[in-house]
Parts: structure tokens; sequence; C-alpha cells
């Protein structure tokens, strides 16, 4: 029995580990079965010989490609000199770089003559770039030629066509066949097919027109300019409609469009497309057929419906109440909607094939033109683009101008970054440096900070060739703080400097710089400036080595902004309309005194480099006309009020003077009924005439610079940021900056 | 020996069960083996029918077991490429769809191999890195199999190296297949184009409409938005295993490695080596190298000999010249170095221009400035070189390093063009990991003052202590920009007071309530809130002053995009117990604001309620503490920026809350929110807070000046 079991037994293991044998296998195939299913789905299957395939190249292929000898590199570029011209001109083919070596960058614009008719557009252009600081008079010097021949419309139907053009700068002996020359266009081609022709032979001059048709954009050479209406403002610019980010960024309508409908024609596709969305409720799209003469003759049977429909709403309501606008192509490929959609916050949508967007070599079109899903960040950088580059005829022009710019210098010109960034491309110089971190914007998208030292600049003017006390005391003290990194002296007095013994032994480097005795030299950008923050001083400023460094501190928070001790303001005088400005105590500030302030040393090179010369010589000739000038500069980069912070007893020049100011500053956004703010002064102590010339020159210095912004930059704050336990009653012992609580 | 033991002893107790029931036993034994036999038969017959064919002949494939197609001389060639296409012109779109995952679908041909009429192959089959491209493709989320649903087609045909081809017979392959239709949407990649003498700066094949990812392209032939540049591969990549170096000043300051430079070239590179000396290395071909030495992997100088591509990560700058064609594998090698590449090749199309910033990775000199080089070079700041060398790296590591990257990216490019509303970001495509990591993106970026009319929305959080509520409602109305007045409800057993009983105020009061008594009820975004200041307060702050709450308003205008508050906080690093830990004592710093009382953007409430990260919303809810915290985080992760802390004020206290045993039941409170900090900052995975040193106060405070002309003379206490 028992050896019957096992024999049984045997045989069922025997029989079982048989089984296995054969079908284990296969159900093992059967578990990982699904997985192969998808395999067998494969078109691209995983070869069993892939790793016997050879290489697409030799090793030895690739890194010595071709035959070096013919032809020569020199022979080469020679070669594509003559090819390469005209429709398929590249900077390299049909720019002169030896032009901007010698004198820069600089545009010549030609004289303009009384028998020629401009248009009210292109007399613009020709101002914004004779006030731009690459004009120069004199053609010598020059790498950039601008016709003085009105070439905007070239539609040869329109009354403002200029004929003949050809001929005329045949003439021209500095033509040079186009090479170095910038052509402006808005309007080019007409009816029917409102081609591409401008009607004369640009030859090798860099276009740039509005429409421009990505076919016949020549890549890297041409610029695409927004089509801008001729009541377009010349400078300043009105300020984007977005005053507020609303959220949810809901507006009554989500998509709107209003406009003429081409019955027949080019463009007339895209338009007619649009009455299909129209629901009347959130999207809104309202088209007429009145349009040219003979409208009625085209009609078909919608027209008359939609042109009642037309009639219901207003352009201006629908821009200011949508989220997204519709710009599509009319005629040409763009049209004045385009602008009108980003001034508005409206989101566009664009409806326009083959269009070269405007500005499309610096503009990243991707962040503000197609639907995202953060409709906010959208609404914001409308704004961002709309303020930076497109309010006013200048900064059309100008953009214009700094692309080219950045061409011929590629090493030393914009990522991506400083055009796509606040405060966009026309701020952000390459000149001071291609390095993020070195300007004071663009800390938080690199997750960085500003250097933690900094620069006293000390301007001294005194007569006296010696070193009086206060200044004797003003160094110390800022030699203490534990974030002083140097000294630096301007010596502006027309006395020789004293001799290094003279100066007080400091912990601290300090080095003195023989400046002249313009008042401008005081914002030169020094190499000597190693420091990201600069403290401005004058000589008569009283500081503690506290108040130094609170200063600082805060201003490491706010490094793009002007963070310093005594302040002024402006606000809007209604009487005789105009901005008025004032040294006088009020609740609120506008203006710090760079006579004790931090601020970037990227401003040193913004005042020097970006403000035209004349601007210069006008702080240079009137008095404390420096302080208005630099902080409007710092407003209109940042849009933001300076910082006033914590002082400890009140600086010499703050002592209000008593001059007479009218009543009623409704402009002040505070003069509201709960918080009367009226003009106040302390007993004047310095009352006299000589501060009364000084405030005439200030409020004349205003007044320019006001006219050349175009704006009033400045904006006003409320607010003095102090320590946290600024004169609270606590122990003097808990306090990090005891000394700012003493009377 | 130890087996049997076992069964021996296992055996005498299973043989007597056995004996009772061993029929059944058998009978079930034998009915399993009987089982289990005819299942292996079955096994044994039916995998023919269930598996299809196809998975096991692929298992077997082998690339040069592929259908061979014979190709007439006179079948149909493709025109030329044609310079004027562009997405919207030559690429059909509706093919590509609306498609809710916003990601095109690419087919890809099967591998086929094409002889011409006399049974002569047209190319080589397959080479190694286009059969990589290709797995990479078919392994993507972009692949699919069916040809009637795809938008993007990609051929099998090889034509990586265009001097491997027949260009003639390559094109009539190209034309026959299935949905060739003139070459739209088609992909073609290419690394070498051109040939002797010309070499043409794209691939000679006609192709007709079919897009080009090609290596090499010159600014002429390029057609901007519509082909893809893409950059040549080098082997090496795979074979040398280069570690990330540090970036910051290395041995040479310039370095040339590339063999057979055009002897202009070389003469130019010889002469700045001659001026400028040891800082500059002018590597070659090594002549005098033992056999067996691969002389890809070697460089000399005179007779220093160097490893290569080793002796890339020596040097600052490494120079990439044009050869015969623009694009050069070098430039590969150069940036897995973590060199900066100096390119010098006019009119050259980067690699991915379209969507990568070189200017941040690479300095472009035209070749007419190549003497100046020294001297650019020279000027670019030495913090920028670091930052370049980091972002050459990672442009080698995202785009470069391999087939599959330069694959997914090129396909990526195509992808953002056909759904530009989905299109990846200029960050998310350059900003190296660290950068991404620690950078902000302000939502509120744009720099506005709002202005001062539209006024601010209270709202109030109540549960039942109905009395301070109405005096805190009667104060906050005093405030001159409260617009609306907003009370929360949060206690379900009981209904708010009648109307009637509500204090009689200006302004719209509004009350809210609340299916369940949770603190994240503050900080919800109602509809009801229309402004978009927003004072959070509790139903027990009275103390505030009319000037106090209106000059935190203004404040708020000026810094609309933080937390605007009285009492301030702080969290402070507890080196003994290495973690963090709260502070409410008098401290000189800031880096909270109690939102007992705060101003904020309303665009804050929606973050907190939607996208707050981790489960901070329900592990506040459920501790019923810390929202404050909780916003503080918030707030300061998304803007990268400090709280704003107004007025001297220090505490809310209350004439209603005496002090019952104060000091424990405030340790107890400190544990608790020293632990809500270590929390959160694990949840964010960093610590986002911002310490500083100020406060705001209105302009003329305390200053000696006549209070009734000061805007906010009674701005409290402490």
């Amino acid at each position: 029995m028992q050896t019957r079991k096992k024999y049984i037994f045997l045989t069922l293991l025997a029989s079982w580990l048989l089984l296995f044998f054969f079908a284990g296998e296969r159900l093992l195939r059967f578990t990982s079965f699904s997985e192969r299913k998808t395999e067998a789905q494969r078109n691209w299957p995983h070869w069993t010989d892939q790793s016997l395939l050879k290489s697409f190249a030799d090793p030895e292929e690739l890194q010595s490609d071709g035959d070096p000898s013919v032809p020569s590199p020199r022979e080469r570029r020679a070669a594509q000199l003559s090819i390469y011209k005209n429709s398929r001109c590249r900077m390299e083919t049909c720019f002169d770089f030896s032009r901007c070596e010698k004198h820069g960058f600089r545009v010549f614009t030609y004289p303009r003559h009384r028998d020629q008719p401009i248009s009210e557009s292109y007399s613009k252009i020709l101002t914004s770039i004779e006030r731009s600081r690459y004009y120069t008079p004199n053609p010598e010097e020059a790498c950039l030629f601008i016709l003085s021949i009105d070439t905007l419309d070239r539609d040869h139907l329109s009354g403002q066509y200029i004929h003949d053009v050809d001929e005329k700068i045949q003439g021209f002996p500095l033509w040079n066949s186009g090479r170095n020359h910038l052509i402006f266009n808005l309007y080019s081609g007409t009816w029917p097919n409102y081609t591409e022709d401008l009607g004369f032979d640009i030859g090798q001059a860099i276009l740039a027109k509005a429409s421009f048709y990505t076919e016949s954009f020549r890549p890297g050479f041409d610029i695409s300019i927004p089509l801008f209406p001729k009541d377009h403002p010349q400078r300043g610019g009105e300020r984007g409609w977005l005053y507020q980010d609303s959220v949810p960024p809901k507006k009554k309508y989500l998509l709107v469009f209003k406009g003429k409908r081409y019955l027949t024609g080019i463009g007339s596709g895209t338009r007619n497309a649009l009455h299909h969305i129209h629901n009347g409720k959130d999207i809104i799209s309202l088209t007429t057929c009145k349009h040219g003469k003979d409208w009625e003759r085209h009609k078909d049977t919608r027209c008359d419906k939609d042109n009642v429909n037309y009639e219901k709403f207003d352009y201006q309501e629908l821009l200011h109440n949508s989220t997204f606008c519709i710009v599509p192509r009319g005629r040409r490929l763009g049209s004045f909607r385009f602008l009108e959609a980003l001034q508005a916050a409206c989101i566009p949508v664009l409806l326009s094939d083959g269009w070269e967007l405007p500005f499309a070599e610096a503009i990243d079109w991707g962040k503000a033109a197609v639907v995202g899903n953060e409709k906010l960040l959208l609404q914001q950088q409308t704004q961002f683009l709309w303020d930076a580059y497109f309010s006013s005829v200048d900064k059309i022009v100008h953009t214009t101008l700094e692309i080219i710019r950045d061409r011929l210098l590629q090493h030393r010109s914009r990522s991506r970054v400083l055009w796509n960034a606040l405060p966009g491309g026309l701020l952000a110089l390459p000149d001071f440096s291609t390095h993020l971190g070195d300007f004071p914007f663009y800390h938080l998208q690199r997750g960085s900070s500003p250097s933690k030292r900094f620069t006293a600049f000390i301007r001294v003017t005194s007569m006296e060739g010696s070193l009086s006390q206060p200044i004797l005391r003003l160094i110390q003290a800022v030699s203490r703080s534990q974030y002083c990194a140097q000294i630096l002296v301007l010596w502006s007095s027309e006395k020789p400097s004293p001799p290094r013994g003279k100066w007080p032994q400091t912990t601290v480097p300090l080095t003195v710089i023989q400046g002249r005795s313009k008042v401008s030299d005081r914002f030169f950008p020094y190499a000597a400036i190693q420091t990201d923050a600069v403290l401005s001083l004058d000589e008569h400023m009283s500081l503690s080595t506290s108040e130094v460094d609170f200063a600082f501190v805060v201003w490491r928070s706010f490094p793009e902004r002007i963070v310093g001790f005594p302040a002024q303001s402006h606000f809007w005088d209604a009487e005789q309309r105009r901005w008025g400005y004032t040294s006088k105590w009020t609740n609120e500030l506008s203006i710090v005194l760079t006579t004790a302030a931090f601020y970037h040393r990227y401003y040193h090179s913004l005042f020097t480099q970006y403000l035209p010369a004349g601007l210069r010589e006008l702080v240079d000739g009137l008095a404390a006309c420096e302080d208005i000038l630099m902080n409007i500069l710092v407003a209109a980069v940042t849009k933001l009020p300076p910082i006033k912070v914590a002082q400890r007893k009140q600086h010499k020049e703050a002592v209000p003077q008593q001059v007479g100011r009218e009543d009623g500053d409704a402009g002040m956004p505070l003069a509201g009924e709960w918080s009367p703010s009226p003009p106040w002064s302390p007993p004047a102590k310095g009352k006299g005439t000589a501060s009364g010339r000084h405030l005439s020159q200030q409020q004349d210095c205003l007044d320019q610079l006001v006219d050349w912004f175009g704006y009033m930059p400045l904006v006003s704050s409320q607010l003095r940021l102090d320590p946290v336990l600024f004169k609270d009653q606590v122990s003097i012992l808990r306090k990090k900056y005891p000394l700012l609580d003493k009377p | 020996m130890c087996a049997s033991a076992k069964y021996n002893t296992r055996g005498p107790a299973l043989i007597p069960r056995m004996k009772t029931k061993h029929r059944i036993y058998y009978i079930t034994l034998f009915s399993i083996v009987l089982l289990g036999l005819i299942a292996t038969g079955i096994f044994q017959f039916w995998p023919h029918s269930i598996e299809s064919s196809n998975d096991w002949t692929i298992e077997k494939r082998s690339v040069h077991d592929v259908p061979v197609v014979k190709l007439p001389a006179d079948s149909p060639i493709p025109e030329r490429g044609d310079l004027s296409c562009r997405m919207h012109t030559c690429f059909d779109v509706y093919r590509c769809g609306f498609n809710p995952k916003n990601k095109i679908k690419v087919y890809i041909y099967s591998l086929k191999k094409y002889v011409d009429e006399y049974g002569t192959s047209v190319s080589n089959t397959i080479s190694r890195e286009y059969n990589e491209l290709l797995t990479a493709i078919s392994d993507s989320e972009f692949y699919t199999d069916d040809v009637n649903r795809a938008c993007l087609f990609v051929p099998s045909i090889d034509v990586l190296n265009q001097n491997a081809l027949r260009i003639k017979e390559t094109a009539q392959a190209l034309a026959q297949l299935s949905r060739w239709d003139r070459g739209t949407n088609h992909l073609l990649f290419n690394m070498l184009p051109g040939g002797p003498p010309d070499y043409n700066t794209a691939l000679d094949v006609p192709r007709d409409r079919a897009l080009l990812a090609g290596g090499g392209f010159s600014t002429w032939t390029y057609r901007q938005g519509y082909d893809v540049s893409i950059p040549v591969y080098s082997p090496l990549s795979a074979e040398v295993d280069l570690p990330e170096r540090g970036p910051g000043p290395r041995r040479y300051f310039i370095l040339s490695s590339q063999m057979s430079l055009h002897p202009e070239y070389r003469s130019e590179l010889e002469a700045l080596q001659a001026e400028n000396g040891e800082s500059v290395l002018i590597l070659d071909k090594c002549t005098n190298l033992s056999d067996g030495v691969p002389a890809v992997r070697k460089r000399c100088h005179r007779n220093q000999v160097f490893d290569y591509p080793q002796v890339l990560q020596e040097s600052t700058f490494c120079v990439v010249l044009r050869g015969a064609r623009l694009g050069q594998a070098v430039l590969s090698d150069v940036l897995q170095a973590g060199c900066v590449p100096v390119i010098i090749a006019d009119s050259y199309i980067l690699p991915f221009s379209e969507v990568l910033d070189w200017k941040r990775a690479s300095v472009v000199i035209p070749e007419e400035k190549m003497p100046e080089m020294y001297s650019i070079l020279q000027g670019v700041p030495q913090r920028q070189i670091e930052e370049m060398q980091r972002q050459a790296r990672w442009f080698w590591e995202a785009y470069f390093r391999s087939m599959k990257a330069i694959a997914l990216a090129t396909l990526q490019i195509i992808n953002d063009r056909i759904y530009p509303y989905a299109a990846i970001s200029y960050e998310d495509w350059n900003d190296p990991p660290a950068v991404k990591w620690s950078s902000v993106s302000n939502p509120l970026f744009l720099p506005l003052i709002p202005p001062q009319s539209q006024g601010f929305t209270a709202i109030v959080l109540t549960y039942d202590r109905v009395e301070s509520l109405f005096r805190v409602i009667t104060e906050v109305s005093k405030v001159p920009s409260l617009s609306k007045l907003l009370v929360v409800w949060n206690n379900q057993n009981k209904n708010p007071p009648e109307e009637s009983l509500w204090p009689k105020i200006r302004v719209p009061l509004k009350v809210v309530r609340t299916a369940e008594n949770k603190l994240s009820n503050r900080f919800f975004p109602y509809d009801e809130i229309e402004t978009e200041a927003v004072l959070a307060i509790d139903d027990d702050i009275i103390m505030l002053t009319s000037d106090e709450l209106q000059f935190g308003y203004e404040v708020w205008r000026e810094f609309p995009d933080r937390l605007v508050g009285y009492p301030g906080r702080l969290h402070l690093w507890d080196h003994e117990m290495n973690k963090w830990k709260y502070e409410s004592e008098w401290t000189n710093e800031v880096s909270m604001v109690l939102t007992g009382a705060a101003f904020y953007h309303k665009y804050f409430n929606y973050l907190y309620t939607y996208k707050m990260p981790g489960d901070i919303k329900n592990w506040v809810d459920a501790h019923m503490n810390c929202e404050d915290i909780a916003m503080n985080f918030l707030v300061a992760n998304v803007t990268g920026k400090s709280v704003i802390k107004v007025t001297p004020r220090k505490k809310f206290k209350c004439p209603e809350c005496t002090a019952i045993d104060g000091l424990s039941l405030d340790q107890t409170h400190m544990v608790e929110r020293s632990e809500c900090i270590n929390k959160f900052a694990s949840v964010f995975g960093t610590m986002p807070l911002k310490v500083v040193e100020h406060r705001a106060d209105p302009v003329l405070y305390k200053d000696d000046f006549p209070e009734k002309l000061k805007s906010f003379p009674n701005i409290g206490s402490l």
C-alpha cells in the first residue's frame, strides 16, 4: 500500500512537473499578454539587431566635415555679398557695419525740404528720431540714414502718395543703393491686391513696415511695426486702461468685434466668417457693409440686418468691457484694432494668417496675444507691452532703432528677458551690462538679491578748498556703517582737493574723483562704483550711522526705487492747470532728494546714457533740478513712488520755505472730505528771495521735464518706512536702531 | 539528509488520513492532472489563433528583414522644397483638430527597404541615431499607430546624413509613401545637409511641402516658423561621461578644439594666441598617435596631447567655427563640458532658436570680428560667464544629450505652433531647474496703484459674539474708504440676528451663512466681494482707529500684491531644536502679519481656496488655527515679497478678553503656531517668508507738526 501510494505520488509530481515544463512558459506569456498587446500595435518595434546599427556619420566625418580648402571664408563672404541682395538681404550682406564702428550707432535724417509734403505721422517719426539719443546732424558720423521723403502711404490712390520717389532717391548722393537706410511704411499696395509693393526700389534699405507678410519679410533685417493712427501721441502717450487687477478678470463680454465687412476682394473671407459667432450676449460680432462708395451694389442679404445691429453698440464701450477682442485682417494684415485692443487690456485674438507680428524679433507675443488660461496675466501683459513699446510714436520709433542697434553688437545686445520683462527693453540698457543680476529689476524672477554692500558717493562743491566739519562728520558716520564698502568723493569745487593726508582715516577705502562743476556729473556712471547700491550724499548732509544702516536694509527690499531721507512732492495745480512743486511738509511725497538717498547704480547709467544731452544741460542750468529729474526718471521706469525712511532730525534743506501756493489742489489723491490736507509750513527760518528764486527754478524745471516726457511720471506716496519699534514705548535696549528715536 | 528526515517525520501523519479517504483523493488528483494536461494541450495549439502572429514575428524582426519596395526609374519625384512655405500655407492644421490634451498625433511609417530597378539598395537601411529617434517618438505621448488620426507623419527613411543617400531615389521613395500628399504634414530629420562642393545648408532631397528639422540651416534656407533648426548630434555624448563642473574661472580663457579648420581661420586663431599667450589654446589633429588610439578622442598642441572632449572642461570659452557646413557636432560637446560656446558662423540658425534664448548661453561673433574675439570676450562680466556656463550645460542636458531629447524638443516646438495657447513658456524652455525653483513669477506683476475711489470690502468672520460683532461693524463703518461689509456667519446652529437689530451703516452690509464652521471660510472668494482690496477682520477687533484702518488701506494701495496688516510676527530658526520657531515678542523684525485685521488682494482668496499646496487647507480647518500663517506663506511664496506691517500696533488686545491664566495658554499657543510653521515649510518645500526690519507709518508720524494738519493724526497705540 505504502509503495503504491509513493508511486502514485511520484507520478503526480512528475506529471505536474511536465505540465509546468510545457505550459509554464506559455502561462508566463499569457500573464504578460496585455503588455504585449500594446507592443504589438507599435509600428516601430524594438529591433533585435538595433545594437548593431551603424552611426549616421563616422566620428571623423562629424568632427572635421567637408573639404576645408575651398572656398576660403573670405571668398565665400564676398560671393554672398553679390548673391544675397535686395529681396534676400541680411544684415551681413546688405548692411555696412564699418560705418557704425567709429562713432557708434548714430542716426541721420535727411534735411527736410519745404516743398516736400510730409504727413503728420511721418513728421512725428522724424521728430522722434531727432529726439533720440542716437541722432546726429552729421551724415559723416551716421550709421543709419532716414529719408525725408514721406514713404508711409504707398497706396497710389491715396492723397498722400508721393510720386517719383525712385528718381528722387537716386539723386541723393548718400543713397548708395539703400545701404544703411531705414524706410518706414504703413500702407503698401493698393486695390485690389494690396501687395507688399512700395512703388519704388528700396534696394538694400531696411524696411520698417506695418502689416508685414512673413513671406516678403527678410528675417533679421526688416522690422515689422504696428499700424498707428495719425493722432498717435508723439511722446508720453496715454496709459493703458487697466487701472486695477480685477478678480475674477471677468468682464461684461467675452469676445467682441466691431468693424467693416468687406463684401468682395482680399480679406473679405476673414471678416465674413465672423457673424456666426455673434450671440448678442457675451459674444458680440458686429459688421457693417457700409464701406466705399458703391457698397450697395455688392450688398448681400445679411447687410441690412447687420447694419442695424452695428449701430446698437459703441466701439469704445465694447473695448472697455470685453476680455478678448478679435483682431481680424482687413485689406492689409494689420489693423488699428491691434493697438486699440492692447491699450484697452482686451486680449487680442488674431485672425491674420502670415502677419509678421510687430517687433517679433524682440517681443514674445506668445505671452500676450493668444488665449491662455491665465487671463489676469495676459491682461497685465497687454498693458506692459502697450506702455513699453506702443503708446507713443517715440516708443515705436525708438524700439525700431534699438532692435537695429542690438544687431550691430550681438554680444552686447538684450536677451529676451530684457525685452519681455518690466520695465521693457527701452529702459534696460545693454551698454550697462548684459548680466540680469546687475540690473535692479530682475531679482525676483531670478531668485537673487542685490549685493550686500554700498558705495557712499559724496559730492563736494564748497568753495573753501578745505574740509569743513560737517563733511568730516559725515564721512565718519558713513564709514562706520557695517554695509559700507567704499567712499567716493566727487570733488566738484574749483579749488584743488586737499592732499591725501588731510582726509580722515577710515576703515573703508576713500577715493577722491576730480569732477567738473556740473551738477549732472553727480550721476555719471563712474567705473569706481562697484556695488549695486549707491548712497548719494551732499556735503551738508548730516546723518548718523544707524540711519544709514536702516535705510540700506530697506533699500535691499526695494532695489529698484530711490530710498532716502528728505522728501518733497508735486501736486496738480488746478488753477494754473499745470503740475506744481512744493518743498513744504505735506502728508504725501513723490520726490526723495538725492542729497541723501540710496538708489541702484544702474540709474547713473540710465541718467547719463538714456537721457538726451539736452536734459542734462537743463539740469546744469537750473538749481536743484537734478533731484527732480532723477526722481522723474526712476518713476518713469518703475511707475512707483520713492520711499522715505525714518530720519532722526530734519535735514537742513528740508526746512520748508514759505511760498504762496494756491488752495484747492484737487489733484492730490488724498484731498478727500475726511482728511483735508491743506499745505502748511512750519515757521520758516530761511525765508528770503533766494529760496523763492530757487523754487521758481524748480517749477520751471518740472515744467520742462513733464514736457519732455510727455506726461507726469511722478507717483505720490503717503507712507514712510520706520524701524519696527520706532518710537514705541519699550525699553531702548530692545531696539535695533535706538538712535533714530532721539529727538 | 535533512529533507528526507523531514519527509519521514511528516509521512506517518499523512498516510493514515489517506487511508480513509484515498479513493476520493485519487480521483481528485487524477482529475487535476487530467485538467492540467488538457490545459497544456490547449495552450500548445491555441496560441496561433489568439496571439497575433505579428507579435511574435516582430519580436524576432531584424532591420534587414523588412519588406522590399522596388522603385521604378520613372516613379514620381517631389517638387523641390518650397521656400515660401509657412504653417498657414503648407501645413494642414485641420488634421490635428481639436484635442483636449493639446498634443499632436505623430505617425511613423513602418520600415521598408527601397531598391532601384536593378535591385541595388537606395540607402543604408537605418542608422543607430535615426532608430533611437523613431523609438523615442514611438515611446512618447505624441505617438499614434492610427494613420487616420495622425497629424504629423514621420517617414522611416533615414535622411540624417545626406552623404549616405542617393538623392533622386530617396525622393522617389518619399513620394510613394501612402499619405505623402505633396509632403503635407510630413517631417524629415536631417543633421548633415549638403555635399561637396557647394554644401547647401538644407537637405538637397526634393521634399515639396515637407517640414524639415535640419541641423545647419542658414537664414536663407530656414523657413521661419515652419522648419525647425536642430543640433548636430554628437555620438560622443553617449560614450563619454563628463560630470558637471561647477562654474567659475578655468585654466584657459579661449579654446579651439576643431580639426581641419580652414587655414584662414586657423591663422586668425593663431594670431590671437600669439597676442594673448597661454590663455588661448588652439588644438589640432594629432599626427603622431600610436596605433589603436582613436584619433577623434585626442587633440594636440605642438607635442602636447590632450584628451577630447575632457579638455573642453578646462576652458571658459570654446570656439565653435563653421566648417564646410554651418552646424557642427562640436557644439554639443562644448555644451556638455559646460564651456561657453563662441559661435562664429555667419547666418547660422542656432539649434531650436525658435524657443531657446542663446544669448544666455553663448556668445555669437561675426566672422569679420574674429580678430577682436579676445577683447569682446573680456568684456563679458564674470557673473554672467558663470551663468552662461550653467546655462550651456543645462541646454545640453535638456535638448542635446540624446536623440530622444532632440526628437521630443522638435515635436514640442511643432506642437506649440499648432496649440499656441498651450505652448510652453519662455521660462520653461530656458530656465534651468535651479532657477525655476528659486524664482517667482508674481501673478500681480504690473505696477499699478489701484484708484482710491474703489474702496475696500471688510469681511468679518463671526461665530456668535453678536455684541462684539456689532461694535466692530460700527467701528469699521467709520472708515471713509469702506465700500461694503460682509459678515461671514460661521455658526450653523444659530441664525444671525434679525435684520432690524443690525447697526445701521452707510455702506451695504451682507451676511453670508456658511455650511460648515471652518476657518477657511474667511478666505473664500465670495462673489459679493466687488473690490480688489479685502480687509479681513475678526469680530473682536475694536481697538483699531478709523485713521489706522484708512491708513492701512492707503498703504495697501501702494503695495497691492502684499499682505498689509497691523501686529507683526516673526519666524526664527531654533538652532537647538533644529526647526522653525514662532515669535511674537517685541522683535525688530517682521515676517508675517496677523490676519485678525489685514488688507490684501482678493486674488489671494482664490489662491487660498483653490491653489493652496498640499493638505494645508484641511490641516488648518482641522486644527482651527494658523489660517493666518498659511495665508502669509501663500502670498510670500507666490510673490516673493515681504509683508508690510503698518503703524506701531503690536497686539490685538480687546477689553473683554481678560487675561485668563495667560501664561500657560500663551505657551501652548506658541508651540502650536511653531508647529504650523514647520508643517507649512515642509509642504511648500522651502521657507518663503521674507524678514524685514521696517514698518509703514504716515509720512508725518511723530513729526513736529500740528496734529490737525496731519492726514492720519489718530494712528493708534501699541
